[in-house]
């Protein structure tokens, strides 16, 4: 379907494991460094997987007041300290947005669990309670419930009154808010959508529950090494926790004012394979079918393509299953594109991932180099494809696909296009 | 175009289009007090709960274990939705099939549940399962692949606005290349822990008389009652119900918009008036074409006359009908948007307006013609479905006959 107005992103923010601030990101994934340890949020000795990607996140260094700290959850704190970095990034400050035109959209998969969980234990004594205390229920509980908070606090933020929501479609949130935000901007709702993700899912109800799912990695005492996605001693993903946020708007109103283009949100597409809750089918049709679309609405060909950011999560059946589908989607070009998955460097932050994935994309096109597969040294015969192992790569990019898979089967690829590329 | 071909309703006031509109028609309340746990420790005991529900009814055996009740009511829902309309996904192309559902807090019983377990037995005990019950988007997943909807999925999260904004993406999605998108809202919101986290708003009724403990626009109005269940419909692109011969076409989704009210401290104004108009422009008509309007109703007196005043910037004092039928349910969160759309395409479907139960005495800074204690005949061609969210969000949506 061809809109005539096109959404470009024109400002980011990235709270990230590894690195706090945009430019600590792209430093710390284009140095191949991994950002995997020993949790520190909570006493991890119980658990079967006792590691993950943290973030060295003080919300104060982003102006956030006690009282919000209070009242927000750490995702939610880490999705405004996003904005505010993606605002000033794009050079849009107070005033200079109308704020019916100015919409909001923010992914995320599990809402505010860490504060959720705390209240928790609280108001049910600690597990000893199923009819719980309300006496100990605090005034922001219910925010800390419903995953929207995270809208209202960003919309509130930047004085936003055009259409706002939260998507929350598990792992692929991130790609699923950005495109959705893309939507927005291209049938005209909105001027300006700030578009992104936020997740902080390392708490002990989530690392419990990926524990008895068996899907993250137990390698406890080698923690930067853990995540090994497309490697053949993969044994599954590190959980971690981010945000990106992007100042999103037509491509006509960033020209207008005379700001600087990252890229252009140039496609995107969500299908699911209808097959299972958590596994995937090996043949990757229901990703191939999102590619093709995606690349079907920004109007390229699979050679155009220049660097595939991967979901690359670190378990066997991602790697086949995704090497698979850029088999079926980019046919010869798959065995020549270089593919990699920052999730080895900065783990799988659930709903926030694809949007800071997005923020990895948007850099290479930026700078002309593609972030590493950190941590790949001995190649899964099953995954042929060129992965990018351990060092970044200077390499002409204007064309970028990124994918997600997750829970439910919900299968996204978004396509960016550089500024510079005339298609 | 795209309209609704099939709708599913499980509402405290019945389960399935013939109870629920039967019950609501005649004025009939599925508010009583809280069964599903012991109610007594809390200042709010009354809900509307969905009796005569066994999940093992309507959800497949193996599922029952691996999903919160919120999904078992969307299982009933979808396939009641799809057999009123008589359509089959796997007549539609396999990638053009869409799910958009809303949803406001989880699988909150199923959570707490798993939660309890963790804090007191230890990580271990915690199911496998819990992850893909709990999660906002496993209604989604589910029906995805209970239906094999293979095309765009969507969950959104706007709280109590949801439906309207799932419905509107749903629409959206069919615009943009899907032909069939299952859509809607369920929530089951009746678990200790999340009725704890409802009472710390300071928005539910201390009532404890099922008959005036919600009373939207009512000067005795002292907040909601919360309720459970919702609605899933069926929405295709118009010449497609046509050449598929579909029974019944309930309406069209001719108009939707959204938007977000500024923080209080920032002495801008609510939204939702906003969102009636854009909404109306949308579907390129005049306020004056207004039939009826099922509004949002709070029953939090700020709240009612900020949607009073709205409806009267837009329509006039007393300028159009309007109805809250929810009263007889309680807010059902991402359920009651829904419901209220099936609600609305039931009036259009039969030319009569169902009632407001339970209020009687309008707030004197509400001046709407409130259908109340009886029915209302009157043939509806337009009509608005308006639904706020906590924190800010506003939706509304236009509904128009297919006539």
């Amino acid at each position: 379907m061809e809109h005539e107005r096109r959404a470009v992103i024109t400002g980011m923010g990235v709270i990230a494991p590894g690195g706090v601030g945009t430019r600590a990101f792209w430093s710390s994934v284009t140095v191949g460094r991994t950002a995997t340890r020993r949790i520190t949020h909570f006493d991890p000795e119980r658990f079967r997987c006792r590691i993950a990607a943290e973030c060295d996140f003080d919300p104060a260094a982003f102006g956030l007041s006690p009282q919000e700290v209070r009242r927000m959850d750490r995702a939610v704190q880490m999705a405004l300290a996003a904005t505010g970095e993606a605002l000033a990034d794009a050079g849009v400050g107070e005033g200079s947005l109308d704020p019916a035109r100015t919409g909001v959209t923010i992914g995320n998969a599990v809402g505010s669990t860490m504060m959720m969980e705390e209240e928790y234990v609280v108001i049910s004594d600690g597990g000893r309670q199923w009819l719980c205390d309300q006496e100990y229920g605090v005034r922001h509980l219910y925010g800390a419930v419903i995953p929207s908070t995270a809208g209202v606090e960003v919309a509130r933020r930047v004085g936003a009154e055009g259409p706002t929501a939260v998507v929350s479609t598990g792992c692929t949130s991130g790609l699923d808010a950005v495109g959705h935000a893309a939507q927005l901007i291209e049938e005209g709702s909105a001027d300006v959508v700030i578009g992104g993700a936020t997740d902080a899912p390392i708490s002990p109800i989530t690392v419990a529950c990926f524990d008895s799912l068996k899907a993250t990695s137990t390698r406890n005492d080698d923690a930067a090494r853990a995540c090994r996605p497309f490697d053949r001693d993969r044994d599954g993903l590190v959980l971690g926790e981010g945000s990106a946020v992007f100042v999103m708007e037509s491509r006509e109103r960033a020209v207008r004012r005379g700001a600087r283009v990252y890229c252009e949100v140039a496609g995107y597409a969500g299908r699911a394979n209808a097959y299972h809750m958590t596994g995937l089918k090996p043949d990757g049709r229901e990703l191939a079918e999102a590619i093709d679309r995606a690349m079907e609405m920004a109007g390229i060909a699979a050679e155009d393509i220049d660097y595939v950011n991967a979901h690359g999560s670190g378990t066997r059946q991602n790697d086949r299953h995704e090497t698979a589908a850029f088999k079926r989607s980019l046919g010869d070009h798959a065995r020549r594109v270089p593919v990699s998955s920052i999730k080895s460097m900065v783990g799988h932050s659930l709903g926030a991932i694809g949007a800071i994935e997005v923020a990895a994309s948007a850099l290479a096109i930026e700078h002309d180099v593609v972030p590493p597969t950190a941590n790949l040294t001995t190649p899964d015969p099953e995954c042929d494809l060129d992965y990018v192992p351990r060092e970044a790569r200077e390499h002409s990019t204007d064309v970028v696909l990124s994918v997600g898979s997750g829970f439910g089967g919900f299968q996204s690829a978004v396509v960016l296009t550089s500024p510079r590329s005339r298609r | 175009m795209t309209v609704i071909t099939g709708l599913g309703v499980v509402a405290p006031t019945g389960v399935g289009v013939a109870d629920y509109w039967a019950t609501t028609l005649a004025g009939k309340s599925g508010i009583d007090r809280i069964r599903r746990f012991d109610p007594s420790p809390y200042s709010t005991q009354l809900a509307g709960e969905v009796d005569d529900f066994e999940s093992g009814d309507h959800v497949p055996a193996k599922l029952l274990a691996q999903t919160d009740r919120m999904t078992h009511f969307a299982f009933a829902g979808a396939d009641m939705a799809l057999t009123d309309a008589g359509a089959d996904p796997a007549d539609f192309p396999e990638y053009d099939r869409a799910v958009v559902t809303a949803n406001s807090a989880g699988g909150v019983e199923y959570g707490q549940r798993e939660l309890q377990k963790m804090w007191s037995g230890g990580p271990m005990r915690v199911s496998a399962y819990m992850s893909v019950a709990w999660f906002y988007a496993a209604t989604t997943g589910q029906l995805s692949i209970h239906h094999g909807l293979r095309g765009p999925c969507g969950l959104i999260a706007t709280e109590q606005a949801g439906a309207l904004d799932a419905i509107g993406h749903a629409r959206r999605q069919l615009r943009r290349g899907a032909r069939l998108a299952v859509t809607g809202g369920t929530d089951a919101p009746l678990s200790p822990a999340c009725m704890v986290a409802q009472l710390a708003t300071g928005m539910l009724s201390s009532g404890a008389d099922p008959t005036a403990a919600y009373l939207p626009f009512d000067s005795r109005a002292a907040g909601y009652v919360p309720g459970e269940g919702g609605a899933i419909m069926i929405m295709e692109r118009r010449e497609d119900a046509e050449r598929r011969g579909a029974e019944r076409i309930y309406g069209e989704v001719a108009g939707y918009a959204a938007t977000f009210d500024p923080a209080p401290e920032s002495g801008r104004g609510p939204t939702l008036a906003r969102a009636i108009r854009s909404a109306l422009d949308d579907a390129r008509i005049a306020p004056g074409d207004v039939d009826a309007v099922f509004a949002d109703g709070y029953g939090v007196p700020d709240l009612d006359r900020q949607e009073a005043r709205a409806l009267t910037e837009v329509f006039g004092p007393r300028g159009v009908p309007v109805t809250v039928p929810k009263t007889a349910t309680g807010r059902m969160y991402s359920g009651g948007a829904a419901l209220d759309v099936a609600a609305a395409l039931l009036a259009m479907r039969d030319g009569v307006l169902p009632p407001t139960p339970h209020v009687n005495e309008l707030a004197a800074d509400c001046p709407l013609d409130l259908v109340r204690t009886e029915p209302r005949e009157l043939t509806v061609r337009h009509a608005l479905v308006c639904a706020r969210g906590v924190g800010g969000f506003n939706s509304a949506l236009v509904l128009r006959t297919a006539a």
